[in-house]
């Protein structure tokens, strides 16, 4: 126990986008560090998220474009989808980007830690014992770092459970032999729109089955309404408040029963099911309820540093709560580790947070949507602007999407922004930056967007909310 | 179609003011010249008259809201036959030469004073922008911070920042109370200029006494008086001045003046500094940052108490009025001044001030000036003194004496001297006012 090779500052367990960059600021902070990892560098975001999503998206956009050759001046294609070449190349990215993590760890001097943790009562903070992996063994450290993150909720209930044969989670969406039929989606948040975005795109039959009244269903109404819009267009069949009471397998395929808006059932078999209905935390067999972290359902309770009240443990990421994503974790992971390293961050806070959903068009947003600034108390100021108005999207061949301004009346306070269409999931860091450095309508309207580009969009937007807006 | 009816400027440099009052509601009608809402700025109530006729169909700006912008709208205007209830929104196209509330009090003497307002711009000081510390130095702020800050009447130099290095941002003046004072509030700022103007709560406990808010008008004397005496070189120059002769010229004056007509001494005082001014033009200066405005005109301000603050009326040309003129416009002034009625342009632009606290037995005081003016009278108690004479009798006299704060940047201690020799002229020798 007195192994010194065992003893460090810090153990953040989980390596993640919060576990890694936590762990790389520690280190940056002088604190000797650990990190564990039970499968491969980079979690989720990096092998079974983000990215490779990212890739897949990347193909569909390809795809689109080819299919639309002829509207550039361009000779007609058609496309033909090689699922299995598609698939190597997202795991080719995730790979590259995993070797960079191990990269990194090595020029931060991180200890590499192969396994799964379990927390044990301890002092100054609890034991981390890890078993399964090439790094088993009790270690120690001043400070534990959990950030575990989370997985794909299953509702056994109603037959919600990824089987990996036909009955899909993201983990096995990202990796498909081929592009079934017929597809299922059930859920419409980011993650069941972009796999229903991908497969409608490369030929799949898609359905789409939103419990809510509106798709994306956290996105202001007008940009759920917008996209909504655009998604049948491409021919793909969403169902609002409908809930999928069981699935049914059969011989070659999945049926589910979904209750309709008006109360009758109805039977959509598929070829695959997609079950993309919400997130649960990664909690279970962590030790963390042993040594007396509270736990909200599947969500470790903590302060604005991530404390969780037990001596010398912390939680990051997506086992803290929502919302899940990955510059979430990130941004809570440094605060907390900067705490303990006596410096003094702001304590972290959740709402200056962008969302972004690579369907396409995509969707990013910040702050309160509309209705929701309404229902705080706020008089606003709304500005709108439409892609067909501006000539870099024209250009481009994307005139469908708005970029939509939501702004405090009284005292000019850019309370949201939502966007749907080409590009807008870089150009929202604009506003996330106006927001933090608090800029009112007046500075964004002083500052000279570049012409021709996008993001005039935004400006435009913003003129638009004062009955300024150039080009509408 | 509705007709907007717009936030009027008060005066050219106003940007908004408070909408202090209703008249009318949703359904009234109004004609032309009917009084429909009163508007406040930081010295004065004003009247907002329609222009057309027809029936209020909605009000956007509730009364009693602050900062409401000049021209935003802040009612519509259902001409004959038009649907009340269809009306929701301002009437889109606005046009600008119908849609302007005409606001009603124009200065009385206006009509003989073509464009005294404008003519002297640099009447008004602009406002320090909200970045400034009181004590001159910079206070970082996010610029939705300061636009809170401002809306709250918030000083940010009182308010301790958590942002990044210290910033103040959003939270910081959110959960600011006013007259709160950050930690070092008690220390003397280290560039040792002004004290952050708060009670520490460690040596004035909270109970021990009552905060009034500022309103506008306490603002802006506080803001003034301070940039005055704090900027301009001060110097004061008094004398004594027989008023014998005055009291009798006032005495046989006010007897022969048809009924109404009651001349006062300071009538006489306003006259025979308006002459002084036009015998010295030297002192009837102001001092800019582009050289010395030496003024055509004798624009005489009066100080004129009101309960919560101090204004200064102006009668204006007070050379070219009769004793009779400026008695009845002195009295219309001050009446409407205490009902906080004036208009900007009849508080503005004047060249010269008076100050005259004779009436408590004052014997003697120094003002502070009122920038951009030169220089500021204060008239003490006329009272019985004794008097040695030039054949070295002592008599009783009737003397007052009168002190003359100068800005010493535009006018010299012989100017000075000079005027208050030709001042004292013809205050001891009324009849020459008359010349």
């Amino acid at each position: 126990m007195a192994d010194a090779k065992n003893q460090f500052d810090l153990i953040v367990v989980g390596s993640g986008p919060g576990g890694y960059a936590t762990a790389i600021r520690g280190a940056q902070l002088g604190m000797k560090t650990a990190i564990v990892e039970r499968d491969k560098l980079g979690g989720i975001c990096l092998n079974w998220g983000c990215i490779p999503t990212k890739a897949l998206l990347r193909t569909s956009e390809v795809f689109h474009l080819m299919e639309n050759a002829e509207a550039f001046g361009l000779g007609k294609v058609k496309p033909v989808a090689h699922i299995e070449k598609i698939v190597e190349r997202s795991r080719g990215v995730s790979k590259q980007m995993e070797n960079g993590i191990g990269f990194l760890m090595k020029k931060h001097k991180i200890t590499v830690i192969q396994g799964t943790a379990k927390l044990q009562a301890g002092k100054p903070a609890p034991k981390v014992v890890v078993t399964g992996g090439a790094g088993e063994g009790t270690y120690t450290a001043k400070h534990v770092i959990m950030a575990t993150g989370a997985r794909a909720r299953a509702i056994p209930q109603a037959g919600l459970v990824p089987d990996g044969d036909r009955i899909w989670s993201y983990r096995e969406a990202l990796v498909p032999n081929e592009v079934p039929k017929k597809l299922l989606v059930i859920g419409s948040g980011a993650i069941g729109i972009e796999f229903a975005s991908f497969y409608n795109t490369l030929g799949s039959e898609t359905t789409v089955i939103e419990a809510l009244d509106r798709i994306l269903p956290v996105e202001d109404a007008e940009i759920s309404g917008f996209v909504d819009k655009q998604l049948s267009k491409q021919g793909m069949n969403l169902i609002k408040s409908a809930q999928v009471q069981n699935l049914t397998k059969g011989k070659n395929n999945v049926t589910a029963e979904v209750k309709l808006k008006d109360g009758k059932v109805e039977k959509i078999t598929a070829d695959v099911v997609i079950v993309a209905v919400g997130i649960v935390g990664n909690f279970e067999d962590t030790g963390l309820a042993e040594v007396g972290a509270k736990i909200d359902r599947t969500h470790v309770t903590v302060d604005g540093f991530g404390r969780t009240g037990v001596p010398g443990l912390y939680a990051i990421g997506d086992l803290t709560g929502p919302p899940w994503l990955a510059h979430k974790a990130t941004h809570e992971g440094i605060v907390c580790v900067e705490k303990i390293a006596g410096q003094n961050p702001h304590e972290f806070k959740t709402d200056n947070i962008a969302g972004c959903t690579y369907c396409h068009p995509q969707v990013a947003s910040v702050g309160l949507t509309e209705a929701a600034a309404k229902e705080k108390g706020h008089k606003v100021k709304v500005g709108r602007f439409p892609f067909i108005g501006n000539g870099k999207a024209v250009a481009l061949g994307e005139p469908e999407g708005i970029i939509k301004t939501v702004f405090d009346e009284k005292t000019g306070e850019l309370l949201g922004a939502h966007m749907a269409g080409a590009e807008v999931t870089e150009l929202i860091q604009g506003f996330v930056i106006a927001r933090q450095g608090e800029l009112t309508e007046a500075e964004i309207m002083e500052t000279i967007f570049p012409h021709p580009t996008l993001s005039e969009m935004m400006h435009e937007s913003t003129l638009d909310a004062y009955d300024r807006a150039i080009h509408i | 179609m509705p007709i907007n009816i717009t936030m009027p400027a008060l005066s050219p440099t106003m940007e908004e003011g408070t909408l202090a009052k209703w008249l009318v509601k949703p359904g009234d009608a109004v004609g032309p010249g009917d009084v429909i809402a009163e508007i406040e700025t930081d010295k004065a109530t004003m009247e907002v008259e329609a222009v057309d006729e027809g029936r209020i169909a909605k009000i956007f700006v509730d009364e009693g809201s602050e900062g409401v912008k000049v021209n935003s709208v802040i009612a519509v205007l259902a001409e004959e036959g038009e649907d009340l209830d269809a009306i929701e929104a301002p009437a889109a196209a606005p046009a600008p030469t119908k849609v302007e509330a005409k606001v009603e009090a124009e200065a009385p003497a206006a009509a003989n004073t073509p464009a005294a307002p404008a003519a002297t711009p640099v009447t008004q000081t602009p406002s320090a922008p909200a970045a400034a510390a009181s004590n001159g130095s910079r206070v970082f702020a996010s610029p939705l911070a300061k636009r809170i800050a401002a809306e709250k009447g918030l000083d940010l130099s009182t308010i301790q920042g958590t942002g990044p290095r210290g910033r103040i941002v959003k939270a910081d003046v959110i959960n600011a109370k006013p007259g709160a004072s950050k930690a070092t509030a008690s220390a003397a700022s280290p560039d040792g200029l002004i004290m952050p103007q708060v009670l520490d709560d460690r040596v004035y406990a909270p109970d021990s006494y009552e905060l009034k808010p500022l309103d506008g008008m306490s603002k802006t004397v506080a803001r003034r008086l301070t940039e005055s005496f704090m900027q301009i070189p001060h110097f004061p120059l008094n004398v004594d001045i027989k008023l014998d002769k005055l009291l009798s010229a006032r005495k046989a004056i006010n007897e022969a003046a048809p009924e109404g007509v009651k001349i006062s001494v300071n009538d006489f005082l306003i006259k025979a500094s308006a002459m002084a001014l036009m015998a010295e033009p030297d002192c009837n200066a102001s001092y800019t940052d582009n050289g010395f405005a030496y003024h055509n005109s004798a624009h005489i301000s009066v100080a004129v108490a009101i309960d919560g603050g101090l204004i200064t009326p102006v009668i204006r040309d007070a050379q070219t009025k009769g004793l009779a003129q400026i008695s009845a416009e002195m009295k219309d002034l001050a009446k409407r001044a205490r009902e906080r009625k004036l208009a900007p342009q009849e508080y503005m632009g004047g060249t010269f001030s008076i100050s005259n606290l004779g009436m408590f037995g004052i014997k003697s005081f120094a003002s502070i000036i009122n920038p951009p003016e030169g220089m500021i009278m204060s008239v003490g108690a006329g009272e019985k003194r004794p008097v040695v004479g030039s054949d070295g009798q002592l008599t009783a006299a009737n003397i007052m004496t009168v002190t003359l704060t100068c800005d010493h940047r535009v006018i010299g201690g012989a100017e000075g001297a000079k005027w208050l020799q030709a001042f004292k002229k013809y205050v001891e020798a009324p009849e020459s006012m008359l010349l």
